[in-house]
């Protein structure tokens, strides 16, 4: 079995996020990166498919971004995976998530994939549709969004949260799952594990190396466009009180006057 | 007159309040028309609603297969829907399933998409508010077509009437739209309420709120204005309350009109799936926790006797 984790280098949600004024794309320069919290899942469920389904297994991690995303690469294999690839390209600054899955799905067709797993949604840019994008471009089926993955005779089988409960959905082999962070409790890399890392096969592929046309990424030709931003001033706070014994009339007095009564 | 189209978000059939939001916000842009996308004889329950708020043409589709596999075969048919009509636009509603719809069309149509709007301006310039509401981003989509998925409560649904003159599809799909087969669907936790994603109002608990027994306090509440529940990541981990009401950066965004949150503190992980609710009334013992700074009305005190307070006296003036 042959397992690929996407694995998404961000900015540190506690940081102060912004888009750069030159070029309106996110700021990832100048903040503190950290892995994408739910893909420490993703690896986590990989690592545990392979374990469950015997040592031939191999844990592949594939991140498209700039060269710093190596140190994120590095904790996912100190986390157990077994190698990496890296897609990274000047080219490719400013993809949209549309171009991007464009490139990744390039890569993915060059390897030898079982299961596709990821995160249900980066901290960064939330859009929460990696994994239909590839699975519409692969021609793989989809299974988002699983809080619960069992793996077995040629199928994978999910757990997908609706919106009142869920829907147990299966799919035949090769399959793009994407989790959430309910599904397990992500290992620590032990010193052990952080050593290894550092010998394990890393891959850099650019964009020629991987077979990508130049013009189909980057922020020239991107899908959409940010026309303008604004920076909002922090909400500002308005009344608080203290309860003096009165407080479920006060905020009841509050709800009125807004007319939720 | 440009069409546009609207992905109906429907429940059994009968259209969610989103979908009225997407239609009234359609008509800023060209013609409204429906796609009613459904099990066998669903769409009769939604014409009605969708003549309602100015839809002109209903494009219906009903089969087995749309409901029986994951999205694949609502985009396909969405696709095809777009290649036969050239709409100006298409409109989808930005829960997680209209999201992965929306982008499966996109890859097919070699369009451009804009996730989670928050408005939508005539010319099809979207407004979106990222990193936690702290900038607003105002896109357009550049390649193909318009496609775009509105978060509900955006705009106010306004009743104006349309023809819905029903148009029926032919379901057809590939081998490669079934890919993905829905085996069962399991109803989880108490139902009688709105949804988390669709309502106006949203009473949340958190960590204050102690244990999974202090959660009748949050629905008492929330059933008292007619609201939906949500909790925090710190409730849902604990195993509190159940893991789909989660509001925030790994669970659900919300934006409703009202947003109640009692005894969460307010962390940015929180804060990021709230923060464009248009009101927020925080209820907290710790007046030094960060959702005071982002609530309208803050109340300092302890939520077990405050809530039920609360809760009598809206019932009392709700009469």
């Amino acid at each position: 079995m042959n397992i690929v984790v996407l694995v998404k280098q961000v900015p540190d949600t506690w940081a102060e996020r912004k888009l750069s004024d030159s070029d309106k794309t996110l700021d990832r320069a100048s903040v503190d990166v950290v892995m994408n919290e739910i893909d420490e899942y993703a690896v986590e469920e990989a690592l545990k498919v392979k374990e469950a389904s015997g040592d031939d297994s191999t844990v592949t991690i594939l991140t498209m971004g700039p060269e710093r995303a190596v140190e994120t690469i590095r904790k996912a294999l100190s986390m157990g995976a077994d190698k990496a690839v890296h897609l990274t390209d000047e080219a490719l600054h400013g993809s949209c998530a549309l171009q991007t899955s464009y490139a990744l799905a390039k890569v993915l067709e060059t390897l030898h994939y079982d299961l596709v797993i990821c995160g249900s949604e980066s901290t960064d840019a939330r859009l929460s549709i990696m994994a239909p994008l590839l699975a519409e471009r692969l021609g793989r089926p989809q299974l988002s969004g699983a809080r619960k993955l069992t793996v077995g005779d040629g199928t994978a089988r999910i757990e997908r949260q609706t919106e009142n409960g869920y829907d147990v959905v299966e799919a035949a082999l090769p399959a793009i799952v994407s989790v959430v962070e309910k599904i397990n409790e992500p290992r620590y890399p032990s010193f052990k594990g952080i050593m290894a890392a550092k010998k394990k096969p890393l891959t850099t592929l650019t964009l020629a190396d991987a077979g990508i046309e130049a013009d189909r990424v980057g922020l020239a030709s991107a899908t959409s466009s940010v026309e303008s931003f604004s920076n909002r001033p922090p909400r500002q706070s308005g009344q608080i009180v203290k309860d003096e014994g009165d407080g479920g009339s006060r905020v009841a007095d509050f709800l009125a006057s807004q007319k939720f009564l | 007159m440009a069409e546009v189209l609207v992905l109906v978000d429907h429940l059994d059939g009968v259209p969610k309040k989103v979908t009225y939001e997407l239609l009234t916000k359609a008509r800023d842009l060209g013609e409204p028309s429906a796609i009613f996308l459904g099990a066998p004889g669903q769409s009769a329950a939604a014409l009605e609603g969708l003549a309602r708020y100015g839809a002109e043409k209903v494009y219906v589709a009903e089969s087995e297969d749309i409901t029986g596999y994951l999205t694949a075969p609502k985009a396909e048919i969405v696709a095809g829907l777009i290649a036969a009509k050239s709409p100006v636009a298409v409109l989808f509603p930005s829960s997680a399933e209209g999201k992965e719809v929306a982008a499966r069309v996109a890859v097919r149509t070699g369009s451009g998409l804009l996730t989670d709007a928050v408005d939508l301006a005539a010319d099809g310039t979207a407004t979106q508010s990222i990193f936690g509401g702290a900038v607003e981003v105002r896109s357009r989509v550049s390649t193909g077509t318009n496609l775009v998925t509105l978060r509900p409560n955006s705009t106010p649904p306004v009743e104006q009437s349309g023809a819905a003159a029903v148009e029926q599809l032919t379901v057809e799909l590939s081998d490669s739209a079934k890919g993905a087969w829905i085996v069962e669907s399991v109803v989880e936790g108490k139902g009688g309420r709105p949804d988390l994603g669709d309502a106006s109002v949203v009473v949340s608990g958190g960590r204050g709120v102690g244990a999974a027994d202090g959660f009748a306090l949050i629905e008492g509440l929330a059933d008292s204005l007619g609201a939906a529940v949500g909790a925090s990541r710190a409730a849902t981990d604990a195993g509190w309350y159940p893991h789909q009401h989660q509001v925030g950066q790994t669970g659900r965004t919300v934006s409703p009109q009202l947003y109640v949150a009692v005894g969460i503190s307010g962390a940015i992980q929180h804060r990021a799936g709230m923060q464009t609710s248009k009101t927020i009334v925080a209820i907290n013992k710790d007046p030094e926790a960060p959702i005071f700074e982002l609530a309208d009305f803050g109340l300092v005190g302890d939520l077990f006797t405050v809530v039920p307070a609360l809760t009598e006296e809206i019932i009392k003036r709700r009469g």
